[in-house]
């Protein structure tokens, strides 16, 4: 077990530095960053000023490493456009408020797939399967964007429920956590149904059947806590994809998160703060994945010797 | 008591009927390649002559119409005057220098007067706060007047051409080296996994984010991302599968026979991949649009004018409140066309490749 975390952390690591070496070149290839950040009028002294100041004089090898060394000390450079703000400072304040949206986007999708996905494996072939199954289909066709603003649209512009956009109380959270968890309950659901279904078949389940056990105590204390195990492990890749719905949810709803943020960076060519996000986001992504590996080889121990 | 026929009750009974027929869609291809063929393929090949209006160039005379069977938004208002020159109007009243302007332009009309009659205090006007739809512009018109339909209609190019060049582009590359990672094993294997595991351990959208910031938006960005995004899926299960074909006794046959490890890979595990490659080129493009029209909605995609659907809704969402339609029907032509595409995919996969289930 040590050494399967050992060699995945490795991985990690491992991956993490090509990442940052990747992100680092892109942007360093979108032109000369200080074209965007001077005054049009700004002199070949004032570039090579800032150019001096920012380290941007020197080779791009050099100027990864210095990045590098300055980001294990926290330090992720200063913001052009936000001005006089570090770029730890601005994903220190944004970031509480995308975990907010994203921790109830995976309740509310946890809430509604997986009383569905049991419902519809154990009534199967009836018309609640049937419409599960269409939730699902229209789940994973139809882009967050689409699924946001139709929600938006229909409670907050037609009907009037709740607000249709910005941050606020409880009230503001549940249209953009319903349009970035609808693609997972789609997915979810299918999971769930699917291991349910599964166990169900099993001998263990026809045993406690024979034996009399109510048909209720069954499905919810013989089935369901098993069943549980494969939705479980996958909730950790819902991670994932809950961070490449926020930059698109945050942007409809005008959520003021991390997502929000990138989007704001690129559109001002505001490179440090690009960079940061990004990696940042990517940690968060690669770390949740390493978790979740170890996690599935300490209940399946299969994996570690694979 | 349950044996009255109430007929709202006949009407329930019929949903249980409607949801099993709808999700046993996916049995049968006709309705989604109908509506395929509706939405996407014919617009796309002959916009220039179903188009009814100029798509680029719109009349500013007939901005924000709403679609033709929505009815005009008139209201009746008691004229009043501005003692303070503050707006102090009431539920039901107007201004009366709002009114004149008003007037002018032709959005308010004296009721019971000539239609050229001066508007004066106590009066009682009629405000027409949006103008009703036409059959001229089928679907509406957006803010700058151009018409909904053309522009979904050019747009449909927009989204075939590019689905089409990175599904094939991309599954072509990763096709590729899935079979040279999987026919060739080794050094090869090894270097174009870790590849492709790198890939799927960066959040998609971000990367897409920072590659179009570096290389600039438009049309061949937009492709390039995509299939910098998609080869690594083909790649893997590409590989997955030629690895277990070359278990096959026929490969061991034709090497014995003395085949070099090129004409196996083309002429014994390639023809018995195209099946894999046809249903999943089917299953990503749905994805690929997707990620384009979401591309072109952050701003980072198809630049303006364009038509492409994605920045037709972000063109519609600012105007969400007032008129829905903008963003509404280029939102359902994504949503329509990707779930006819899913739908396409499905039948496919069992149709010709029943392993696939869980891609």
């Amino acid at each position: 077990m040590q050494r399967y975390i050992i060699r995945r952390l490795g991985q990690s690591v491992l991956a993490m530095l090509v990442i940052s070496i990747v992100i680092f070149s892109l942007v360093r290839v979108s032109g000369n960053v200080l074209d965007y950040m001077l005054p049009q009028e700004a002199t070949q002294e004032m570039y090579d000023l800032v150019e001096k100041a920012w380290g941007l004089d020197k080779p791009v090898h050099i100027q990864y490493l210095v990045y590098m060394g300055n980001l294990v000390q926290g330090d992720l450079g200063e913001s052009g456009s936000f001005r006089g703000k570090t770029v730890s400072e601005l994903i220190a304040s944004r970031f509480p408020s995308t975990l907010q949206l994203s921790g109830f986007a995976l309740l509310i999708s946890t809430l509604m797939a997986v009383p569905i996905g049991v419902i519809a494996a154990v009534k199967k072939d009836t018309p609640l399967d049937y419409l599960g199954k269409i939730v699902a289909l229209i789940g994973q066709s139809a882009p967050a964007f689409a699924i946001g603003l139709i929600l938006m649209w229909i409670f907050a512009v037609e009907l009037g429920w709740l607000p249709a956009s910005g941050k606020g109380g409880i009230k503001h959270m549940i249209l953009p956590g319903i349009a970035l968890g609808w693609f997972q309950v789609a997915a979810l659901m299918r999971l769930t149904r699917s291991s349910m279904l599964e166990v169900l078949d099993s001998e263990y389940v026809k045993l406690a059947r024979i034996k009399g056990v109510p048909e209720w105590k069954v499905i919810w204390k013989h089935c369901f806590r098993n069943a549980l195990i494969v939705p479980l492990t996958y909730m950790g890749l819902i991670g994932a994809v809950l961070i490449t719905g926020a930059v698109v949810t945050e942007t409809v709803f005008a959520w003021p998160g991390l997502g929000l943020l990138v989007i704001e960076a690129i559109i001002t060519r505001d490179y440090l703060l690009v960079q940061g996000v990004v990696l940042f986001f990517t940690a968060g992504f690669i770390l949740i994945n390493l978790l979740v590996d170890i996690v599935y080889a300490y209940v399946d121990p299969r994996i570690r010797y694979a | 008591m349950a044996a009255i026929d109430v007929p709202g009750r006949r009407a329930w009974g019929m949903v249980p009927g409607l949801l099993r027929g709808a999700s046993k869609a996916r049995r049968y291809p006709l309705l989604p390649i109908a509506i395929l063929l509706v939405l996407l393929v014919i617009p796309a090949i002959f916009a220039d002559l179903i188009a009814p209006h100029d798509h680029r160039i719109g009349n500013l005379d007939d901005i924000k119409m709403p679609p033709f069977w929505v009815g005009p938004d008139v209201s009746v208002k008691e004229v009043v005057e501005s003692k303070t020159g503050k707006r102090e109007e009431r539920q039901g009243q107007i201004l009366l220098s709002d009114a004149q302007r008003r007037a002018g332009i032709g959005e308010a009309t004296v009721v019971g007067g000539s239609p050229d009659q001066e508007v004066s205090v106590g009066d009682e006007v009629e405000i027409v706060s949006q103008r009703g739809g036409s059959t001229k512009y089928l679907l509406g018109t957006d803010k700058l007047g151009r018409d909904i339909l053309s522009r979904i209609i050019h747009g449909a190019r927009v989204s075939l051409t590019v689905s089409l060049l990175a599904v094939v582009l991309g599954g072509g590359i990763g096709t590729i080296l899935g079979l040279v990672a999987g026919c060739f094993g080794g050094v090869w294997d090894s270097l174009i996994m870790r590849l492709v595991d790198l890939m799927l351990a960066f959040p998609s959208i971000l990367l897409a984010l920072v590659m179009v910031a570096a290389i600039g938006s438009g049309y061949s960005t937009v492709i390039i991302v995509i299939v910098v995004l998609l080869w690594s899926r083909y790649a893997r299960v590409v590989r997955g599968e030629a690895l277990a074909i070359k278990q096959s006794d026929y490969v061991a046959r034709a090497r014995v026979a003395g085949a070099s490890h090129m004409r196996i890979m083309i002429r014994h595990i390639f023809p018995n991949l195209v099946n894999t490659v046809i249903v999943l080129a089917t299953l990503e493009v749905g994805a690929v649009i997707i990620l384009e029209s979401t591309l072109s909605f952050l701003g980072a995609g198809i630049p303006r004018p364009t038509p492409a659907w994605g920045v037709m809704v972000a063109d519609g969402r600012e105007l969400i409140i007032a008129n829905w339609w903008i963003f509404f029907f280029p939102t359902m032509a994504i949503v329509l066309t990707v779930l006819s595409m899913n739908l396409l995919g499905d039948w496919l996969r069992d149709r010709l490749d029943p392993r696939l289930r869980n891609v």
